[in-house]
């Protein structure tokens, strides 16, 4: 069977293009050159490969670090989630590909759940996409929408990968910052960040393409108002803008608060896609489950993206993923349901946090929702000298500080911002509190309440080690 | 009423398309049109919608044929490409150990692979390559090999470089090289003349090695390798990879290699890795499946392996598109492996029997399928193998159809319906403009239970019955 290609590719064909091959090599440097240029990444992802995660991840990585810079959860996903994919585990069919757009009852039990909340049906088949992920959905909006030229209004501080996504789609990212205006005397919250409606209006132009929202909102808990989305709404209905909507913590809303959609504004259904996650609904970052919602004409070009890149999700997550939402679908008023015990969970929790933070002398930004708290660690005044001759923002050298200091870690605002934005943000550190109570009890231990500011007690002083809660053998999981 | 709404619409936007009066129109038209369709109400974004990487990429060949298949009663579906039996018992239970234990699994885990993935990728592909593969640098998780193909290409190919592709190829790469602003440059896998009443063999197509060189150019960015081919089956031989290897290098392309079903190979054949011959490791991405090689296509596992010089740029891909991979789904890929590594080689692995329970498969359709006149091409490996229907084609040309429908897509559609009979057309996997040298093949999926081969052996019984006088 070798013989019809021994015909084809004789002796006399090969020496030829191995001569060739030869007589290339001769050409030296310049052949070098050409294959560095042929090596060389496509121009999209140009500038994009540093990321912070990275970075911090390394220095984190030392177990004896508390580690309160990851957004994920180390507490248990709830019983009946886990209990589903394990029955599921054991059903043979749902090993192999399922619908590309997302498995059916899924799709079937997402269109259940979110017309409770929407004015207008939704087709599980035409508005609904599973994605890799909110990420996934992130990705495929943009892809799918924002072109070359495009610009995309980007509200800071911003979810990381915002940026580097526009950029990759050829498009400008157009920042704009939320300000503080606190009140004097009272605890600094989340709601004392907005926008200032003249300055957003100012980056809307005839170039715009879409905004990025994220309510509630990552880094800082913000949970938009309805006369804030309302702002948003008018601005892009008047510039005839799209709205990516990333509402991943929609369902992480503390007393006093309530999460609006803003695709049930009117004239906003039909230019918004609304993006949710499996990982912070169910507290399983893990599975990779997010999904797109919005109006056909939008969603069949994530879909389009979809089905050139990914083409299908994991099926068997899908499935469980499905009966865990028909669980607290048919609860959604019970306080088993857990889309309101989630909530009680990490309010108590945030409250915590918020007073451990306060009692070392950070000044934390109490947030609405979400599951991070920023803080203000200027006041403390730590002597960072050895570190004077680095470039890095205020808070990139604090966060190191602590890490090798205090043997706890946190993420630097400032790695939510652009560039130009790093200054106005770089007083302030990301904690996340998604974590066992006993890690907040260690995180007090770590930093006593009696100890002056400046002074937090050194890691070596302590009679234990922080324990890792992950064996070592899985590795450490990146951030969130 | 939605068409007298749409002509409104359609006669008070005009005038205004592109000019920023489109707001107060959308608020005009919503109050004064409702319950207008929300369809008029989008024909008002006076922008473009979707991004133009997409044009050209948006049609789906797949969905027709699906949603056929499911719409006819009792079709025995041998088009799309996945087992209907069971995955492997270890695999299964390496599964059902990753949902039920530590808890954290059902958190994120490294970005880049879960760590004991890449640790077994690692040292599985490394002797099989024969290179130091290190589990950060060179290996990348993705999701599934489709997922791998993506980063690759979004990684690497910039608007203007042209992409080599083989045909007829796994339909995906054209789409992906077009969005990425790629020039796919096509060369056919072509059959040798066979002996009368000979069956045809996929080891008897091959590529013209002057036609093939001459599709490299100055701007060829990389060439797209199937081994062994979806649909063909063919596995490419040493001398072949050898040939491809060194026009790789002589114009300093990238190979990007797509091997999904390595362990599925038939008749003592060999599957070569083009990355493990001299000089290409520097220059090729090998990209795996686990839902092949397990037979768990749903669990949407697969990996890059390849020099950190080009691997850290899939990694920039990756970062910025999806991040993570589930976490469960690697840690069953990687306790599977595990076992395959203790058993590699031995007639417990999975690897050697998996491609003998096929190989009788395989046999069983070819069988059949010669039984009515079809004429399969023997696959040297894969889940397919293709079909001749050029005897059909010369007694009923005339099938229903679009004007334009290549053959074989009407002649499959006409299947489905009068013979219980799902394939997918081969002019799926071919470029628009060679179409028509392909029009008279479909491809068939032997991956299948013994009871879906019985019962396709009923329809073509009963089709047999029916081609007598």
């Amino acid at each position: 069977m070798f013989l019809a290609w021994g015909r084809l590719c004789t002796r006399s064909c090969r020496p030829k293009f191995l001569k060739t091959v030869g007589a290339s090599k001769i050409l030296g440097l310049s052949t070098s050159a050409k294959m560095s240029l042929k090596f060389k990444n496509a121009k999209r992802i140009e500038g994009l490969d540093s990321n912070v995660w990275i970075e911090f991840t390394k220095l984190a990585a030392d177990p004896s670090v508390v580690n309160l810079g990851q957004g994920l959860p180390d507490i248990s996903p709830p019983v009946y989630v886990k209990e589903e994919l394990s029955k599921i585990s054991a059903i043979d069919n749902l090993n192999q590909y399922t619908r590309g757009f997302g498995h059916p009852s899924l799709v079937k039990a997402l269109s259940c759940l979110y017309e409770k909340f929407y004015h207008n049906q939704i087709n599980p088949n035409e508005e609904i996409l599973v994605t890799v992920g909110a990420y996934g959905s992130l990705f495929n909006a943009i892809q799918g929408l924002i072109d070359e030229g495009d610009e995309v209004i980007v509200i800071v501080p911003f979810y990381d990968c915002y940026e580097p996504m526009v950029r990759m789609a050829g498009a400008t990212p157009v920042f704009v910052p939320l300000r503080c205006k606190p009140v004097d005397g009272k605890t600094c919250s989340s709601s004392d960040w907005t926008l200032d409606p003249q300055e957003l209006a100012s980056k809307f132009n005839s170039k715009t393409k879409a905004i990025i929202l994220n309510t509630p909102h990552n880094p800082l808990g913000k949970v938009y108002t309805k006369e804030e989305l309302q702002v948003i709404a008018d601005l892009c209905i008047k510039y005839d803008t799209l709205c990516i909507s990333d509402e991943v913590y929609e369902w992480l809303v503390y007393t006093g608060n309530k999460h609006f959609k803003i695709a049930t504004f009117p004239g906003m259904w039909e230019r918004t896609i609304t993006i949710g996650s499996a990982g912070k609904t169910f507290s399983v970052t893990g599975w990779k489950l997010g999904w797109s919602i919005g109006p056909k004409h939008l969603i069949k070009h994530l879909q389009t993206v979809q089905q050139n890149t990914v083409y299908t999700c994991a099926t068997p997550l899908q499935e469980a993923l499905a009966q865990a939402f028909w669980i607290d679908i048919k609860r959604m008023d019970d306080p088993e349901c857990y889309f309101n015990s989630l909530p009680k969970e990490l309010e108590v929790k945030r409250d915590r946090m918020v007073h451990l933070l306060e009692s070392v002398g950070l000044k934390p930004i109490v947030p609405d929702g979400g599951y991070f708290i920023i803080a203000d660690v200027s006041l403390l005044d730590v002597d960072l000298f050895d570190m004077k001759d680095s470039k890095e923002p205020y808070d990139y050298k604090f966060v190191k500080w602590m890490i090798k200091n205090k043997k706890l870690s946190a993420i630097p605002v400032s790695a939510f911002c652009n560039a130009e934005t790093k200054s106005q943000f770089e007083k302030f550190v990301r904690f996340c509190f998604i974590k066992a109570l006993t890690l907040h009890t260690r995180l007090h231990w770590q930093m006593p309440a009696s100890s002056p500011p400046g002074s937090m007690l050194p890691a070596s002083t302590l009679p234990y080690r922080c324990l890792a809660y992950l064996p070592p053998r899985f590795g450490r999981p990146d951030p969130g | 009423m939605f068409r007298n709404a749409t002509a409104i619409c359609l006669h008070l936007v005009g005038p205004l398309r592109g000019k920023k009066s489109g707001a107060s129109l959308t608020r005009c038209l919503h109050q004064t049109l409702t319950p207008c369709s929300l369809c008029c109400l989008q024909l008002t974004m006076a922008k473009r919608l979707q991004a133009r990487r997409l044009d050209g990429i948006d049609h789906n060949p797949w969905v027709e044929f699906v949603k056929l298949a499911s719409e006819e009663a009792d079709v025995v579906n041998l088009g799309q490409g996945f087992p209907d039996f069971s995955p492997p018992e270890f695999a299964v239970e390496a599964f059902q150990h990753a949902v039920s234990g530590d808890f954290m699994l059902n958190q994120y885990t490294k970005a880049f692979g879960y760590p004991p993935l890449t640790k077994i990728l690692a040292s599985f592909f490394g002797k099989l390559l024969g290179q130091e593969i290190d589990p950060l640098k060179n290996v990348l998780v993705t999701v599934g090999a489709y997922g791998a193909l993506f980063t690759a290409f979004q990684a690497l190919v910039d608007e203007g470089d042209e992409v080599i592709i083989v045909e007829p190829f796994f339909d995906c790469y054209e789409p992906m090289t077009l969005m990425a602003g790629g020039r796919p440059v096509f060369v056919s896998l072509k059959p040798s003349p066979i002996q009368k009443g000979e069956p045809d063999s996929s080891s008897n197509w091959q590529l013209d090695p002057t036609e093939l060189a001459s599709k490299f150019t100055s701007r060829t960015k990389a060439f797209i390798l199937n081994t062994p081919n979806n649909p063909l089956g063919k596995v490419f031989s040493r001398e072949e990879l050898e040939l491809v290897a060194s026009l790789c290098q002589q114009h300093d392309v990238v190979c990007i290699t797509d091997e999904v079903y390595q362990w599925l190979v038939f008749d003592g054949f060999q599957h070569i890795s083009i990355a493990s011959l001299p000089g290409m490791w520097e220059r090729t991405l090998t990209i795996g499946s686990a839902g092949k090689t397990f037979s768990v296509t749903g669990w949407k596992v697969g990996w890059v392996l390849g020099p950190d010089r080009l691997m850290k740029h899939l990694r920039t891909v990756h970062q910025n598109s999806i991040y993570h991979c589930a976490t469960q789904c690697q840690a069953a890929v990687a306790q599977s492996f595990e076992r395959e590594q203790l058993h590699f080689g031995q007639p417990s692995s999975y690897f050697v029997q998996f491609p003998q329970y096929i190989q009788r498969c395989r046999d069983h359709m070819i069988q059949s399928l010669q039984s009515v006149g079809l004429r399969p091409v023997i696959p040297q490996a894969s889940y397919f193998l293709i079909t001749d229907i050029s005897d059909f084609k010369n007694k009923m040309p005339d099938l229903p159809g679009a004007a334009d429908e290549p053959y074989d897509r009407r002649f499959v559609k006409w299947m489905i319906k009068n013979k219980g009979l799902m394939a997918i057309p081969v002019s799926t996997f071919v470029s628009v403009p060679h179409q028509k040298f392909f029009d008279h093949y479909i491809r068939f999926c032997f991956v299948k239970d013994e009871s879906t081969l019985r019962a396709m052996d009923q329809k073509l019984k009963k089709w047999k019955a029916e081609l007598m006088p």
